[in-house]
C-alpha cells in the first residue's frame, strides 16, 4: 500500500523528466545528422515524417527488430549489463538539473558534485563492454576511451572548482542565482572554452572520438554490440552529451536565467531559456563534429595533461587569489 | 613565424574562421537531390543498359558482322547467325552476360549500323543473377521501349563523332 502511494505522490515525477529527455534525445540525433548533412551540402534525412523528424524513431524501431548477436566468447552478464549501465547513468544524472527554480527533481545540496560522479561512472559502461565483448577492437576502444575520460575529467574537475569559488554552494539553483548579475561565462571564458572542448572528449565527440574511431578500431567498444543493445549505447552517447550541454550552461550560460533582466525577456519562463542554451552548446558541439578531423591519440594527452590541466589549475589559483584580495569572496552555506 | 603560430593556436583562428565557414555553408543550397524522386542530368553519350534497335520499318538493324563481339574485353557478347531466306544476315542468338559487362561502351562504339546502343537506363537491378544474362529478345524489347531517347542521344552527339 506505502509503495503505491509512494509511487502516486513521488515516482511518477520521473516520468515527467525521462519522457522528454528520450524525446528530445530522438530530436536532437535528428538535428545532429541535418547540421552534419547541411555543412557537407546534403540534405540529410528528410523522408520520415515533417522534414524527417521522425527519422529517429525509425531507427530506434529497426533497431528493436534486428537480432541481438552475443559472441560466444564474451562475458554474457558484464556484456549485457554494459549499455544498460551507460544508459541508465547518463538518465541518473538528469535527475538535479534545475529548468527553473522549481522545475527541479531533487534539488540537493551537493548538486554539482552527484552530476560530476554520474557522469563520472559513464566510463564503467564502455570499459566494460569493451571488455566483455573479449575481442581486440572493442578492448582497444575501451582502454582509449578510458585513459581520454579520466584524463579529461581531471580538467572538467579543476575547472568546476574555478566556478564553485565564484559562488560558495554545490546547489545547481545556487550556482544558477550567483550568475544573476554576470554569466561566468564573461570573467571565466578561457575557462567555458576549456570546459567546452573538454566535454566534447568527455562524451567521444569529434575530434576526440578516438574509441570509436572508425577508420582505425571499426566501431571501438561497440564492434560486437548490435540491435537494441547497439541502440542503448547510442541513446546513452547522446543523453551524456545534453547532459554536458545543461552543465555547461548552468556553469557558464546562466541555466534558466534570462539573458537581460527586462521586459520582453524575463517574461519568458525559465525553462525556455534553460532548453534555449541546451539547444545552442548542443549546435556548437554538432559543428565542431563537422569542421575538424580527429586527433591522434599522443596528441589528445598531450592536450589535456599538458595543457589543460596546468591553464585550469593556473586558472584556479588566479581565481581564488583574485577573490581573496579583493575581499570577494563568497560566504558558504 | 612561430610567435604567430602560437598566437594562432591559443585563439583559435584556424578553428573559428572553419566555423564560420560551416554557418555560412549551412544556408547555401544543397548538392544532393532526393534521387528516387528527383534525378540528375545524363549526358547523352551516358553508357547505361544495352538495347538493340530497329528500323523505322520493324526491321532489326543488326546485320550479325560480330564486331562488337569481336571487340567486347569482357568477351561478354555471344552471338550465332545464319542467312534469312530473303538473302539477309541475321543473328538468331545475340546474348550479352551483363555481369560480366563493363560498359566500356565499346559495342556500341564498333557498330556500323547504331543497331547496339547503350542508354540512358541505369535502374536495372535484379533479384537473380539468371535475370542478367540478357537475350536477344530482352535486347530488342529494351531497343523497343526505349528507342525514343535513344534516338534523340544519338542526334545529338552525332555532331561530335
Amino acid at each position: 500500500m506505502t509503495y503505491i502511494s509512494i509511487f502516486f505522490t513521488e515516482i511518477y515525477k520521473i516520468f515527467f523528466l525521462l519522457i522528454p529527455v528520450l524525446v528530445s534525445i530522438a530530436l536532437i540525433v535528428w538535428l545532429d545528422r541535418k547540421i552534419w548533412a547541411s555543412v557537407q551540402s546534403r540534405k540529410g534525412p528528410n523522408v520520415v515524417g515533417p522534414f524527417g523528424l521522425f527519422q529517429t524513431l525509425a531507427d530506434a524501431l529497426k533497431y528493436i527488430f534486428k537480432e541481438i548477436i552475443i559472441p560466444s566468447s564474451a562475458n554474457k552478464i558484464i556484456f549485457i549489463l554494459a549499455p544498460v549501465i551507460t544508459l541508465t547513468l547518463s538518465l541518473v544524472a538528469w535527475a538535479v538539473i534545475p529548468f527553473s527554480e522549481q522545475m527541479v527533481l531533487s534539488d540537493i545540496n551537493v548538486g554539482i558534485l552527484y552530476l560530476f560522479a554520474a557522469s563520472s561512472l559513464s566510463v564503467y559502461g564502455i570499459i566494460m563492454g569493451g571488455w566483455a565483448s573479449n575481442s581486440k577492437y572493442p578492448f582497444l576502444g575501451a582502454i582509449r576511451s578510458a585513459a581520454q575520460m579520466i584524463s579529461y575529467e581531471v580538467s572538467i574537475g579543476i575547472i568546476i572548482i574555478n566556478v564553485l569559488l565564484c559562488v560558495g554552494s554545490l546547489n545547481l539553483n545556487k550556482i544558477v542565482l550567483a550568475q544573476e548579475n554576470v554569466w561566468f561565462v564573461f570573467p571565466l571564458f578561457p575557462m567555458f572554452v576549456i570546459f567546452f572542448i573538454s566535454s566534447l572528449a568527455e562524451t567521444n565527440r569529434p575530434p576526440f572520438d578516438l574509441p570509436e574511431a572508425e577508420s582505425e578500431l571499426v566501431a571501438g567498444y561497440q564492434t560486437e554490440y548490435s540491435g537494441m543493445m547497439y541502440a542503448m549505447f547510442w541513446l546513452g552517447e547522446y543523453a551524456n552529451i545534453l547532459l554536458l550541454c545543461a552543465l555547461g550552461s548552468i556553469l557558464f550560460l546562466g541555466g534558466w536565467l534570462s539573458p537581460i533582466d527586462i521586459y520582453p525577456f524575463n517574461i519568458l519562463p525559465g525553462v525556455f531559456w534553460m532548453i534555449f542554451k541546451i539547444l545552442f552548446l548542443f549546435i556548437l558541439f554538432s559543428l565542431v563534429k563537422t569542421i575538424v578531423p580527429r586527433y591522434r591519440f599522443d596528441q589528445l594527452m598531450r592536450l589535456g595533461w599538458k595543457i589543460f590541466l596546468p591553464l585550469s589549475l593556473t586558472w584556479v589559483v588566479l581565481t581564488a587569489s583574485f577573490l581573496f584580495f579583493t575581499g570577494t569572496l563568497p560566504s558558504t552555506g | 613565424m612561430k610567435i604567430n603560430r602560437i598566437i594562432k593556436t591559443i585563439f583559435m583562428s584556424d578553428f573559428i574562421s572553419a566555423l564560420f565557414l560551416a554557418i555560412k555553408t549551412i544556408f547555401k543550397s544543397k548538392k544532393t537531390i532526393n534521387y528516387p524522386f528527383e534525378k540528375g542530368k545524363l549526358s547523352p553519350r551516358f553508357r547505361g543498359e544495352h538495347a538493340l534497335r530497329r528500323y523505322p520499318n520493324g526491321e532489326e538493324r543488326c546485320i550479325a558482322c560480330k564486331l562488337c563481339e569481336a571487340v567486347c574485353p569482357a568477351q561478354a557478347i555471344t552471338i550465332e547467325s545464319e542467312a534469312r531466306d530473303d538473302g539477309s544476315r541475321k543473328t538468331t542468338r545475340y546474348d550479352i552476360d551483363m555481369l560480366k559487362c563493363i560498359y566500356c561502351g565499346l559495342c556500341e562504339e564498333s557498330c556500323p549500323v547504331d543497331a547496339i546502343v547503350q542508354g540512358p537506363n541505369f535502374e536495372f537491378a535484379t533479384e537473380t543473377r539468371e535475370e542478367l544474362y540478357y537475350n536477344k529478345q530482352k535486347l530488342l524489347e529494351n531497343g523497343d521501349k526505349w528507342e525514343n531517347a535513344l534516338a534523340e542521344n544519338i542526334k545529338s552527339d552525332s555532331a561530335f563523332r
